[in-house]
């Protein structure tokens, strides 16, 4: 049994410094963008377009992944996405979890009414198809990076509301809210000192997966053109520009391609692994 | 006895969802910023104009009263004129539903080919080394959406190798016999076999692209069914009788195996069905879904109401054929 464990542990412990170590370079990488991306993001080269990547016969040196049709060079366009990539997973993700766990904690220790209320718009809203959500959330609030924020905290709320609910009732039945009722505690000061920060781990392990979700789908509005602007660099954006491309330049959907692949796969990991991490049965 | 009554009470919560759905886009449109009305008149109309249209799209009325002219006018099938088209909704809905239909029906068909495909093997080879790989294939399907299969989809086998088309629904220089818009089953029913296979060359990537997710779901669940199948009495007696493992698998374990995964289907199904809106798009494949994106785009209200509840009719009748055949299949519900 404490082999299995410990195998379990070693792994997930791999995953998350893989994934983590991935994370932390691009978001590294996307607050220094100033200084690090080697070109500007939206400036032209018309006598630079479709300069291959560096291992590729061609290529210029300055051109480390290649430009696009346009001749904007593709790294810095990279780098510069990846900040409204991880910019939309951190405020959208962040709001998601904040509006679900605090309606699930709310839901899950007071019980009674407010539960029946909160468990059935929970029902109502799962009910309805997520997409068919955001096609008219969207077309009401228009494109824009704010509608994306916002048709995500709409629709994913109840992901983080029905676990957070389920682990704040576990919650509730142990030892320590017990003493803390005993000792005088008021119900209020429990939930939110006692009970808030046991729920913790679960809500962090959540919204890692929320952000791998909101970079996805980020970048599929963008893709389709409803999220900012067409010539701000989006990876969405970038990768429907190398679609129309494909033939002549795959760099151009390439390389955003592999770096969105990976932050979405790292971001589910990573979520993966601090759930194996505070999984309460392997610990 | 027992079957009618599901179907019945099936039905009946049909009607309310549907219902639902109903309420919440005629809400969420109503609550849209900005006149419709503007934005259905051309530069330069009079005050006049702008009084007859609001009265003939009864506009000046309450609230409450509009949504029943309203209902009236879906329940019969009208859905308003598109504003960017200039057509009626319901013959664009419908001329568009055949197309996603026949990619969601492939897409199910593969998934349920492909996963079951995963956990037969998977039990069969139990344990070994074989299973290990198909665990780590599933964990990739389930952690990567279908919107980035599409793309390695479309770089491999159709830029690198191009084995399969990238776009449309069937190649423009054909000449097309189809008085339906099932290209795909009408093909076959003319036996027109080389007009099917260009369709299915088109048709491939993008229902792959939509299938390998629920491909490892599939996979994952009914493993998982199957081996614990395996331990129970009845499948060890016919062990005892001597049957082999391969006849134990799939004569005796799947039957049993198979009605949790079946139900799951049933919900990921709808979720499949909700994907064909970007891959519809990644693959300019002409269905109900790309259309969908265009009328976002053109914030074309009417048309985006009508694809909204049809989609919405869909996914409803997905639930009840699944909630039916599991009633079927499920021998306590069947015998009772």
């Amino acid at each position: 049994m404490r082999d299995a464990r410990g195998t379990v542990r070693r792994k997930a412990g791999l995953k998350l410094w893989l994934s983590g170590g991935w994370l932390a370079l691009i978001a590294l990488l996307t607050l220094a963008a100033g200084w690090v991306s080697p070109h500007d993001p939206l400036a032209q080269d018309l006598f630079a377009g479709r300069l291959p990547p560096f291992w590729v016969d061609g290529a210029e040196p300055g051109y480390l992944l290649g430009t696009d049709s346009l001749g904007r060079d593709v790294l810095s366009r990279i780098i510069y996405g990846g900040r409204v990539a991880l910019g939309v997973a951190l405020i959208a993700g962040v709001s998601t979890a904040i509006v679900g766990s605090v309606l699930g904690l709310i839901a899950g220790y007071y019980r009674g009414w407010a539960d029946a209320v909160i468990s059935r718009l929970v029902d109502i809203w799962m009910a309805f198809p997520p997409v068919l959500f955001a096609i008219l959330l969207i077309a009401v609030l228009g494109t824009g990076l704010w509608s994306i924020i916002i048709a995500i905290i709409v629709i994913d709320w109840t992901r983080f509301c029905r676990v957070v609910r389920a682990e704040t009732m576990n919650q509730s039945q142990m030892d320590y809210v017990s003493s803390a009722v005993v000792a005088g505690h008021v119900r209020t000061a429990i939930l939110w000192r006692e009970i808030g920060p046991n729920v913790l781990p679960t809500i962090v392990a959540l919204l890692t997966l929320e952000m791998g979700i909101a970079v996805i789908v980020e970048a599929i509005l963008s893709f389709v053109n409803l999220s900012i602007s067409t010539d701000a660099p989006t990876w969405g954006g970038m990768i429907a520009e190398g679609r129309i491309s494909i033939h002549q330049a795959w760099w151009v959907l390439v390389c955003p391609l592999i770096v969105l692949f990976l932050t979405v796969l790292a971001f589910s990991q990573f979520g993966e692994g601090l759930k194996d991490r505070f999984d309460p049965v392997l610990r | 006895m027992r079957l009618l009554q599901i179907l019945l009470l099936r039905l009946a919560m049909m009607a309310i969802t549907l219902f639902g759905a109903a309420v919440i886009v005629f809400v969420v449109i109503r609550v849209v910023p900005g006149n419709p009305i503007a934005m259905m008149l051309p530069p330069g109309a009079t005050d006049e104009d702008i009084a007859r249209l609001t009265a003939h799209y009864g506009l000046d009325k309450s609230i409450p009263e509009q949504f029943v002219v309203w209902l009236t006018g879906v329940l019969k099938g009208d859905f308003g004129t598109s504003i960017s088209l200039r057509q009626p909704v319901m013959p664009l809905v419908l001329g568009r539903l055949p197309a996603t239909l026949e990619l969601s029906i492939f897409a199910l068909v593969l998934a349920v080919i492909i996963g079951g495909a995963m956990a037969l093997t998977g039990t069969r080879f139990r344990g070994g080394r074989t299973e290990a790989v198909i665990d780590v294939a599933n964990g990739a399907g389930l952690s990567i959406p279908d919107f980035l299969w599409a793309l390695v989809l479309i770089l491999t086998l159709g830029v690198l190798y191009p084995v399969f088309h990238i776009s449309g629904r069937i190649s423009p220089s054909l000449e097309l016999p189809f008085t339906t818009q099932f290209y795909v089953f009408e093909s076959l029913l003319r036996l027109r076999f080389d007009l099917w296979w260009d369709l299915l060359k088109h048709m491939f990537m993008p229902a792959l692209a939509l299938a390998i997710p629920l491909a490892a779901i599939i996979g994952q669940l009914l493993k998982q069914s199957l081996k614990e199948t395996m331990h129970l009495d009845y499948v060890v007696l016919a062990r005892t009788k001597g049957y082999g493992e391969n006849h134990v698998i799939l004569f005796e374990a799947l039957r049993n195996a198979v009605l949790p995964t079946l139900t799951l289907i049933g919900v990921q199904f709808t979720f499949l069905i909700g994907g064909t809106v970007i891959i519809e798009r990644l693959f300019s494949y002409e269905g109900l879904g790309n259309m969908a994106i265009d009328a976002v785009i053109n914030r074309d209200l009417p048309l985006i109401q009508g694809i909204v509840l049809v989609f919405a009719l869909l996914f409803t009748v997905v639930n009840l054929v699944v909630d039916l055949t599991y009633a079927l299949l499920n021998p306590r519900l069947r015998n009772a």
